[in-house]
């Protein structure tokens, strides 16, 4: 597919793409690797101790304590992301601090604070979900699918 | 004049009469703070949107610039500008309270030269006697179009550049003290096939490198003619492709210095910009605030300044578009 691609770009481009490529800076993968799991790690275990809370002093039982645990980091997610502390986190942490469900939070809660001057429908309504929308999407028909399969051959 | 494929000689040699330069807090800390007219020391400007806020350094830089050029507004002619936002809103928001005949432009990072070189052109041509050029960029309304919300937690590449928060404008006059416009040549559209969007530095250097060329041949020039020759954004990774592109190409770039307004306004050390800085305000404040400073010191006699406009939008991105590029350049010249 990426031959496809190049096999339509003139030969000067083609020379010119690999010049580029070299001048690119070599990332950092192992680091970015490492920075994201002990972010990613520390969220989730944050999320294990509030869960703990829950079930010790809070009296949830083990499968109802994982809603409050999901709200609580949520909240934190929002409060950080309004306070303008998240994306800096974020450019260290990188996928650390996307992928847990503060990573979802903050994309939605920063949509909303940044479209919130072209009011409350069309902005704040509208364009949440501007970041989070592939997610419940996608999200959505991968379970219909499984459902599907399940049913099929469970 | 027109000399040369597409380059203009301005012969009557318009003077730069008054120039401004309004940057936000970001730039009020990077090194070239002590050459900006005014520092806002908040990035809203005390506005209530990024929209109004980036609007608000525009319409400051071209009052003050009129202001320094001991003009009033309504002796100016027309007003040339653009920017970044859809519709190039802020300009004609700007002209709007400025009530000066207008004409937007969209040359995305490369607007400050091409009105520049309209304005020059203008007023050269008799068509004009005062016309101001302007332009701006704010980092939040640029994120907020092109790429994502200002509080979301995207990481940033390391070939990723930081959008100016500035506004820069100049007031072009037939007669006066002043550095002089000499020259300008108008850019092509270039696209050389780069996609990446977080890498406009690459997709923007073979404009740059074909504008410069193109200006040299037309006027039959070396590089070592400039004092100094300055791309308006490549930063780190556009800035050392061009220097490839010109060693390939066998231009003796080495005669003069050459280097960028995206290299320029921000601290590597303490400052976290990536590649450096991009943005049409990138180009006109450094120009119009350092680079007119020290050649008002005597420091720099000639100089030529190539802004590099890289023209997608996000449709262009996401449809699978690659970047198509142009760059203008201005001869500037101390009078």
């Amino acid at each position: 597919m990426a031959d496809e691609k190049r096999k339509k770009l003139t030969p000067v481009q083609q020379q010119y793409q690999e010049l580029a490529k070299k001048r690119e800076p070599k990332r950092a993968v192992l680091r970015n690797c490492l920075r994201a799991f002990v972010s990613g790690g520390t969220i989730c275990l944050l999320g294990q101790a509030i869960q703990q809370m829950f079930i010790h002093w809070g009296g949830f039982p083990k499968e109802k304590a994982s809603n409050p645990t999901v709200a609580v980091l949520i909240l934190l997610s929002v409060i950080l992301t309004s306070l303008g502390v998240y994306d800096k986190f974020a450019q260290w942490a990188g996928a650390g601090s996307a992928v847990p469900v503060t990573g979802f939070a903050n994309s939605m809660a920063s949509a909303a604070i940044e479209h919130r001057s072209e009011g409350v429908v069309l902005g704040i309504g509208g364009k949440m979900f501007k970041l989070a929308g592939p997610v419940i999407v996608f999200g959505t028909v991968a379970a219909f699918i499984v459902g599907i399969c399940h049913w099929l051959f469970g | 004049m027109l000399q040369g494929h597409r380059s203009w000689i301005f012969e009557r040699k318009p003077v730069l009469l008054g120039t401004a330069t309004v940057v936000g807090p970001f730039e009020g800390q990077g090194p070239l703070a002590d050459d900006f007219d005014i520092i806002h020391g908040d990035l809203s400007i005390g506005q209530k949107s990024w929209e109004k806020a980036e609007r608000t350094l525009l319409e400051e830089a071209v009052e003050l610039a009129i202001e320094n050029a001991g003009l009033t507004k309504e002796q100016v002619h027309f007003y040339v500008g653009g920017d970044l936002t859809n519709q190039i809103i802020s300009n004609s928001f700007a002209a709007r309270s400025l009530s000066i005949p207008y004409l937007g432009v969209f040359g995305a990072c490369s607007t400050s030269m091409e009105s520049l070189a309209l304005a020059a052109q203008l007023v050269d041509s008799g068509a004009a006697r005062y016309v101001v050029a302007g332009t701006c960029s704010h980092n939040a309304t640029a994120e907020k179009q092109y790429r994502y919300p200002t509080e979301y937690g995207s990481q940033k590449p390391p070939t990723a550049q930081f959008t100016v928060t500035g506004a820069g404008a100049a007031v072009v006059a037939d007669k006066g003290d002043g550095p002089v416009v000499t020259r300008a040549t108008i850019g092509r559209v270039v696209d050389m096939g780069i996609k990446d969007p977080f890498n406009l530095g690459a997709a923007m250097a073979p404009a740059a490198v074909d504008t410069i060329e193109a200006h040299l041949r037309d006027f039959r020039l070396e590089p070592g003619y400039y004092d100094v020759i300055a791309t308006g954004d490549l930063s780190k990774i556009g800035h050392a492709l061009a220097k490839d592109l010109f060693r390939e190409h066998g231009i003796p770039i080495e005669q003069t210095h050459f280097t960028d307004c995206g290299l320029l306004i921000y601290d590597f050390e303490k400052q976290m910009v990536q590649a450096g800085a991009s943005g049409c305000g990138c180009s006109a404040v450094v120009t119009y605030g350092h680079l007119l400073k020290r050649m008002r010191r005597g420091e720099i006699r000639r100089m030529l300044i190539v802004a590099t406009g890289a023209l997608l939008s996000p449709i262009s991105y996401q449809q699978g578009e690659s970047i198509p590029c142009i760059a203008h350049a201005v001869a500037i010249e101390a009078e």
